[in-house]
């Protein structure tokens, strides 16, 4: 039964703080919504931890709501947008056609995959299953080859992100 | 949706729930990319949507006791680290060059 109202806590926190993102009373200025996005990440590492996934909540939050947000927030009050910058939201048909289409789908969605999947709770998970352990395990022999591809991903991220940064693109 | 409410009197959560919960999300992150003009808010939407497909992934993980989810989700967050990185300076750069971050005014490659 707590499980079940930390699950429901938690979902409900993750949908409405993610919601606030791209509504437009918080989400206007990217600040808030950047702050709220952090506030969805915690949620959703609360949900790995639910799932038994204890190395990715620790890694979403070091990763996601300390690196990623952290730079998002940096750019933001870097660039410091007045008002007029940030500029009229337009609001066309298109985009509330776009809206009411992705509601509609993922409505439809939804109850496919409920249908789908059935109301069978989750097993027990293994001894090991989740654990930092199990993690190196896979990480260090199965996929060995992607992880140090990884590396090089991010290496080129770094030196792209400082070519680019560095520019003056006039 | 009958068995998503028959399912709420069961003691554990089922697999439903946690595909339920990413595909809001999923769907809150698209309405993002599609609606807002921010291009600030559209990464951070790409973020949302990144987010989603994780809890996808260890939901099954979940589900199938196999921990191969566990480690796509390890990719995933890197390459959202590279994305956002590679991201913000594109952005950065954009401002520098017409002062603006409103994705309608980038029109350079329109002909």
């Amino acid at each position: 039964m707590l499980e079940q109202i930390l699950f429901w806590l938690l979902a409900g926190g993750a949908i409405l703080t993610a919601a606030m993102v791209v509504l437009p009373p918080v989400g206007r200025n990217p600040l808030y919504g950047a702050l709220s996005l952090i506030l969805s990440f915690f949620f959703i590492s609360g949900l790995y931890v639910l799932l038994v996934a204890h190395v990715m909540a620790v890694l979403q939050v070091l990763v996601y709501a300390g690196a990623i947000m952290v730079l998002f927030i940096f750019v933001i009050m870097l660039l410091n947008l007045s008002d007029k910058e940030l500029g009229q939201s337009r609001k066309t048909t298109a985009q509330f056609i776009g809206v009411l289409a992705v509601s509609a789908i993922a409505v439809k969605a939804i109850m496919v995959v409920s249908s789908a999947t059935g109301s069978k709770a989750l097993m027990a998970a293994d001894a090991g299953f989740g654990t930092v352990d199990g993690l190196a395990d896979l990480l260090f022999r199965q996929f060995l080859f992607p992880f140090e591809l990884v590396s090089i991903l991010l290496l080129v991220a770094v030196i792209g992100a400082v070519v680019l940064a560095k520019r003056r693109l006039t | 949706m009958t068995p998503l409410l028959a399912s709420m009197s069961q003691t554990a959560i089922p697999l439903s729930w946690y595909l339920a919960v990413a595909l809001i999300l999923f769907a809150i992150g698209t309405i993002g990319v599609l609606t807002r003009r921010n291009a600030l808010v559209v990464l951070m939407s790409v973020e949302i949507l990144l987010n989603a497909v994780n809890l996808t992934f260890l939901a099954f993980a979940r589900h199938h006791d196999n921990m191969d989810g566990h480690v796509v989700t390890f990719f995933v967050i890197a390459v959202a680290a590279a994305e956002a990185a590679v991201g913000l300076a594109l952005v950065l750069g954009i401002f520098r060059h017409n002062r603006s971050v409103n994705v309608d005014s980038m029109t350079a490659l329109r002909n």
